[in-house]
């Protein structure tokens, strides 16, 4: 029987001339990432384990970007207890404020990932190097300190689905859109322990930047790993970020999938998660006119370049409603400047948006936008869980940044195509 | 190896961001995390962490833990004095996390559909048997395996690690 993607480079890594679905495994890693939140846990729980390095300190990103720029003292505390590990064990990429960025638009920026790769990183949406043909996933903070301590993980190797992606998506249809009805149709736990892996003649349609949005959300779909094979755009991406040689794996012909869906993205519409799951999904022609308090562009999700152009394409020329906040968060501090550069940020503020420095910030209801009860946000951020933007009763729609852009100048969710 | 409590029964996707709101994540510490564990769960009836006891076991239906991959989560749960969680699904980081912080979990549909919120509950983890002792009834859920035995009884993944590494007997 033949193997995934995903089993692939597991067994590479593994030393493994096969794996099968199921099999327990430890695997060589290429990359260990933490952020704010995870790695003070991860620290501790490595200074239990008693040795004096970390296993490759070229290995190892440390990036401070969930509570940062510093949001209050005990998160000062937390990053200040990182900064010192990192400098300390003399880790090469760990990113202060000011360099640093949010850790998945950043990683693959500085050519930290490349296909092939085996990496985890103590935060969930780790799987979003899947797009570069990379096996990623997300782990918890003792995961991390024993990753950092010896270089492996162990894992189970996961079952796959594939996402026979087909023809191509109309104008305003994004990454954002396609994973976002890919997870209203098989459910917050329809990849359950599962590799996602998207596939199809649609592949070429899709940017970098939509195949990272999609990778990005495979967590959200319960998956272990959200997957793409490289192509001549994922080979060009790594050549400009990277100096890494990239590895290159294909499934094989008789790989063995739980499930095949096959999904036309030229039927696709801009798509709405409702509260309090991503599976809540509705086209944007049944969500239009739901009025909302504030609109966020950013995140590991959508804070890239061509998300912060498609946003301002929308914006452009136009004032934001008055009754909305639109804070807008590129993901980057290259993106940042690219912003700057393209004229970009001019727009935003003259549309009335808050233009803010890289951060996770809102997506977690940790800063920079925290909502109050009863208050609706639309946001291009990856979670619309209970809470999970401030308060308890506070609400969160999921879209991407041109469903976003079009409903801050209307004060309510707003096809694009209507602007 | 047994565990025996109450039960805080919850539903289906409990993410968490429920079990610990990140607005407590500027904190790493058990007690406090603790503190504020299921805060979020608001549509619960019997609150969380004002009634929980040592021993206690929460019960949950599908894909719980979904979401944030925040150990702060189970160190939260445990650090409540849970001694387990059995859900009819787990989310995966969430149940890899569970395993190498030795707070133990069982899968158990059965058990999930009809153990009741403050229902008595003695769980054997050798068996994998789940007692209602409430409802005077009992469920089989699959025992731990091998993998997860092994790494429990070293005392978690940390514990294992330093063995492995040649610096623990």
């Amino acid at each position: 029987m033949g193997m995934t993607m995903t089993q692939k480079i597991l067994a590479a890594h593994a030393g493994l001339e096969s794996v099968k679905a199921g099999q327990l495994i430890e695997a060589k890693l290429d990359l260990v990432l933490g952020n704010d939140v995870t790695t003070p846990v991860a620290i501790k729980e490595f200074k239990k384990i008693g040795v004096d390095k970390v296993f490759d300190k070229d290995k190892v990103a440390i990036v401070p970007d969930h509570f940062t720029p510093n949001k209050d003292i005990k998160s000062a505390e937390h990053c200040k207890m990182v900064r010192e590990f990192a400098h300390g064990k003399d880790i090469t990429n760990y990113f202060e404020v000011g360099q640093m960025g949010i850790e998945h638009c950043l990683l693959p920026e500085s050519g930290l990932v490349v296909s092939g790769d085996v990496v985890i990183g103590a935060d969930s949406h780790t799987c979003t190097y899947g797009a570069l043909g990379a096996f990623s996933t997300g782990v918890g903070s003792t995961d991390m300190a024993v990753g950092m301590a010896r270089g492996v993980a162990w894992f189970k190797v996961p079952a796959a689905l594939k996402f026979v992606l087909k023809n191509k998506p109309a104008q305003w249809v994004s990454g954002k859109d396609i994973i976002l009805h890919i997870i209203g149709m098989i459910g917050v736990d329809g990849a359950l322990y599962k590799s996602m892996e998207f596939v199809g003649d649609g592949l070429q349609y899709l940017s970098m930047d939509d195949r990272f949005t999609i990778a990005n959300m495979a967590i959200e779909a319960g998956g272990k790993n959200g997957i793409f094979p490289v192509d001549e755009k994922t080979l060009e991406y790594v050549k400009e970020h990277s100096q890494k040689t990239p590895v290159v794996y294909e499934a094989d012909e008789d790989a063995e999938y739980d499930a095949v869906y096959e999904i036309d993205l030229s039927t696709l519409r801009p798509t709405v998660a409702y509260p309090h799951l991503p599976e809540n999904t509705k086209t944007i022609d049944e969500a239009k006119g739901l009025e909302i308090d504030q609109v966020v562009i950013g995140s590991c999700t959508n804070g890239r370049i061509s998300d912060m152009r498609i946003a301002a394409s929308i914006l452009k020329g136009k004032k934001i409603d008055k009754n909305i906040r639109c804070i807008i968060l590129p993901g980057t501090q290259k993106i940042w400047l690219q912003c700057v550069e393209e004229g970009l940020a001019t727009i935003f503020v003259e549309a009335g948006c808050a233009f803010s420095t890289p951060t996770c910030g809102p997506c977690l209801g940790g800063h920079m936008g925290i909502l109050a009860k009863g208050e609706r946000a639309l946001s291009t951020t990856n979670r619309n869980f209970i809470g999970r933007m401030g308060h308890p009763e506070s609400e969160v729609y999921l879209a991407s940044p041109a469903v976003a852009a079009a409903s801050a100048i209307y004060g309510k969710i707003t096809d694009p195509a209507e602007v | 190896m047994k565990a025996c409590g109450t039960v805080f029964k919850y539903g289906d996707n409990i993410d968490t961001d429920v079990i610990i709101p990140a607005r407590y994540l500027n904190s790493s510490d058990p007690k406090e995390l603790a503190s504020h564990c299921m805060e979020d769960a608001i549509h619960s009836t019997v609150p969380f962490a004002a009634n929980v006891k040592d021993g206690d076991i929460i019960v949950a239906e599908r894909n719980f833990g979904c979401g944030s991959s925040r150990e702060h989560a189970p160190i939260a749960i445990k650090a409540s004095g849970i001694s387990c969680v059995i859900a009819k699904s787990f989310a995966r980081i969430f149940y890899r996390n569970c395993i190498n912080i030795g707070l133990p979990i069982l899968e158990c549909e059965e058990a999930a559909n009809d153990i009741d919120m403050s229902d008595k509950v003695e769980v054997n983890f050798d068996t994998g048997v789940i007692t209602n002792l409430t409802k005077n009834k009992t469920y089989q859920a699959q025992p731990f395996p091998e993998f997860m035995k092994e790494m429990m009884a070293a005392g978690g993944l940390i514990e294992q690690t330093k063995v492995k590494l040649g610096l623990k007997k």
